[in-house]
């Protein structure tokens, strides 16, 4: 565990060293900021339901761009060669890219607590600002995060082009996303299929402020496959 | 049996249809400073891979200190440092905190780490440089980053794969210097394509040839044994008196020698003065060439003796188009 920890240690501040860090952060930012506030008055509503309803679709852009270069840059400068002989067995480097990208989200995230913040100070006289869809909304972030991150992971893994990581992360992380859009045309017992496999029909499922295990199984599990693909690419190299 | 290092047994790998290393068995002594010769592909980086256990192997064993490297890789990488090829590093990192990164996955108990952090930037003359990035760094500093990050764990064993490669003179003799002073009390097993570099720091000297070890000895009986017992003579002889020369004749003439064995005319370009390379057995010949050369009426102008090099061995023992 400790290897994973330094690895994530080294990853995270490495983020900061390089411009894409605050591209990608500023970016999703004023997307999210933006798409949010121009509702929010809209809608008269104080709650942040707008918000959590466009994190989704900007964090499939946002986590391949976070991920991609996580093992693709080590392919290219040769660096991977280095983890590869530090004493750890092989699924702390994954472990340990995971937790910095966790990391990062968490930082993005933590950018949009002012949202919050704003809105409850906004809500008139009457009932108080109602924190708990918030907290949930933010859980159910994390969840659908680690799930991108590790699908995000493995396309950073399959070569060394960090391009082609992202792409196959978006694309992965798309896929997940979008998969449940056009259930309403398809007979029901097929749209339950596809709703399963939807990240964003569980995230609904969070944000409400309803825990259900299916939801936290369906994370956890995608999560669990994409870290365990990423394991399989990394240890390839030494074949 | 803790008194070998590196036992390696039968190993060979396959990277598909190709097979870079056909079956390598050796084994290294502790405390013995290594050079593993071979020409661009011949395996060296294959298996000082496998042996630093960033691959594995097809087939065949590795151990190092008696830890098998494929059974129980974490157990054997704790006791290694590893320079690879190329040195690659984090660019974007300080000297300082990749030092720091290293200690931590190396897990350096944190009550020992800021020193040896500090002896191995000592040690490897990083002063000036720790809070430098190590994108900003010549290769010879970048070099001596690798080797301060391969002993931070303070490892029994050092892998350095082209420790010298793309430095300058100045700096090779600085790195050179530097593996010496380690190998005084670490196992150092070191690749190279200098071959005067195994002269200089190398108690042993391994040759891999298209997968195969072709030799196994100290430099100096890979020197000998090239020489094949005999030595060689460069001579330029001119006349006395500035007149023409019979070259065949003087040729003769040194045949004649007891203990020459040969002689060739290596020179003859009509300025007045003649070359020959004279080969000759064990005894030494020079003092009884010079009489003869006097007694012919002609001066000597150069003489040389000419020793067989680490590098006429390595030539021949893997040029494989010449041999076959």
């Amino acid at each position: 565990m400790n290897g994973a920890l330094a690895i994530a240690k080294r990853e995270f501040r490495s983020f900061f060293t390089s411009p894409i860090a605050y591209i990608v952060l500023g970016g999703f930012l004023l997307l999210s900021g933006w798409l949010y506030f121009s509702t929010l008055f809209l809608a008269g509503q104080a709650s942040l339901r707008g918000f959590f309803g466009v994190a989704p679709v900007l964090f499939v852009v946002l986590v391949p761009a976070i991920t991609m270069r996580a093992v693709a840059e080590e392919r290219k400068s040769g660096t991977l060669e280095l983890l590869l002989t530090f004493p750890m067995d092989d699924w702390q480097i994954t472990l340990g890219k995971f937790l910095a990208a966790l990391g990062m989200v968490a930082v993005a995230l933590a950018c949009t607590l002012p949202y919050a913040f704003t809105v409850a100070a906004l809500t008139g006289p009457g009932p108080a600002f109602d924190w708990g869809p918030v907290f949930a909304g933010y859980f159910g972030l994390v969840l659908l995060a680690s799930a991108f991150i590790a699908l995000g992971l493995w396309g950073s893994a399959l070569s060394k082009n960090q391009i082609v990581g992202f792409i196959v992360g978006i694309v992965l992380c798309f896929a997940f996303y979008f998969v449940d859009k056009f259930a309403p045309l398809l007979p029901d017992s097929l749209a339950g299929v596809f709703e399963f496999l939807s990240v964003d029909y569980h995230f609904e499922n969070i944000a409400r402020g309803v825990l259900d295990t299916r939801d936290l199984v369906f994370y956890l599990s995608l999560t669990a496959a994409g870290l365990v693909l990423t394991a399989r690419q990394i240890q390839a190299t030494r074949l | 049996m803790p008194s070998s290092m590196i036992r390696i047994v039968a190993l060979t790998k396959s990277y598909g249809p190709t097979q870079a290393v056909k079956g390598v068995s050796f084994e290294v002594p502790k405390g013995q400073v290594v050079g593993f010769l071979g020409p661009n592909g011949a395996g060296k980086s294959t298996t000082m891979r496998i042996l630093a256990g960033s691959i594995n192997p097809t087939s065949g064993k590795a151990f190092v200190g008696d830890i098998d490297v494929t059974a129980n890789p974490v157990a054997a990488r704790k006791l290694i440092g590893y320079l690879p090829e190329n040195n690659p590093l984090y660019d974007e990192m300080m000297v300082v905190e990749y030092l720091r990164f290293i200690a931590d996955v190396r897990d350096v108990p944190k009550d020992l780490r800021a020193a040896r952090i500090k002896s191995a930037v000592e040690r490897c003359g990083l002063t000036q440089v720790v809070s430098k990035d190590i994108s900003q760094l010549s290769r010879g500093y970048r070099q001596r980053v690798g080797l301060a990050a391969a002993i931070l764990h303070e490892p029994d064993l050092l892998i350095l794969d082209e420790p010298t490669a793309g430095l300058d003179p100045n700096q090779i003799v600085e790195i050179r210097n530097l593996i010496k002073d380690l190998g005084r009390e670490k196992t150092v097993i070191l690749s190279t394509h200098i071959l005067s570099e195994v002269q200089s720091t190398c108690s042993r000297v391994l040759i891999i040839n298209e997968g195969r070890l072709v030799a196994d000895d100290t430099p100096e009986r890979l020197t000998t044994s090239a020489n094949e017992g005999g030595n060689t003579l460069h001579v330029v002889v001119g006349h006395r008196l500035g007149q023409p020369m019979d070259a065949q004749a003087i040729r003769t003439s040194l045949s004649a020698l007891a203990g020459v064995s040969a002689v060739e005319v290596a020179g003859d370009e009509g300025t007045g003065t003649l070359g020959f390379t004279v080969r000759y057995g064990t005894d030494d010949v020079r003092r009884v060439l010079f009489d003869t050369v006097v007694k012919n009426d002609l001066v000597i102008l150069e003489l040389k003796r000419t020793q067989v090099s680490l590098e006429d061995t390595f030539r021949k023992l893997t040029d494989a188009r010449r041999a076959a």
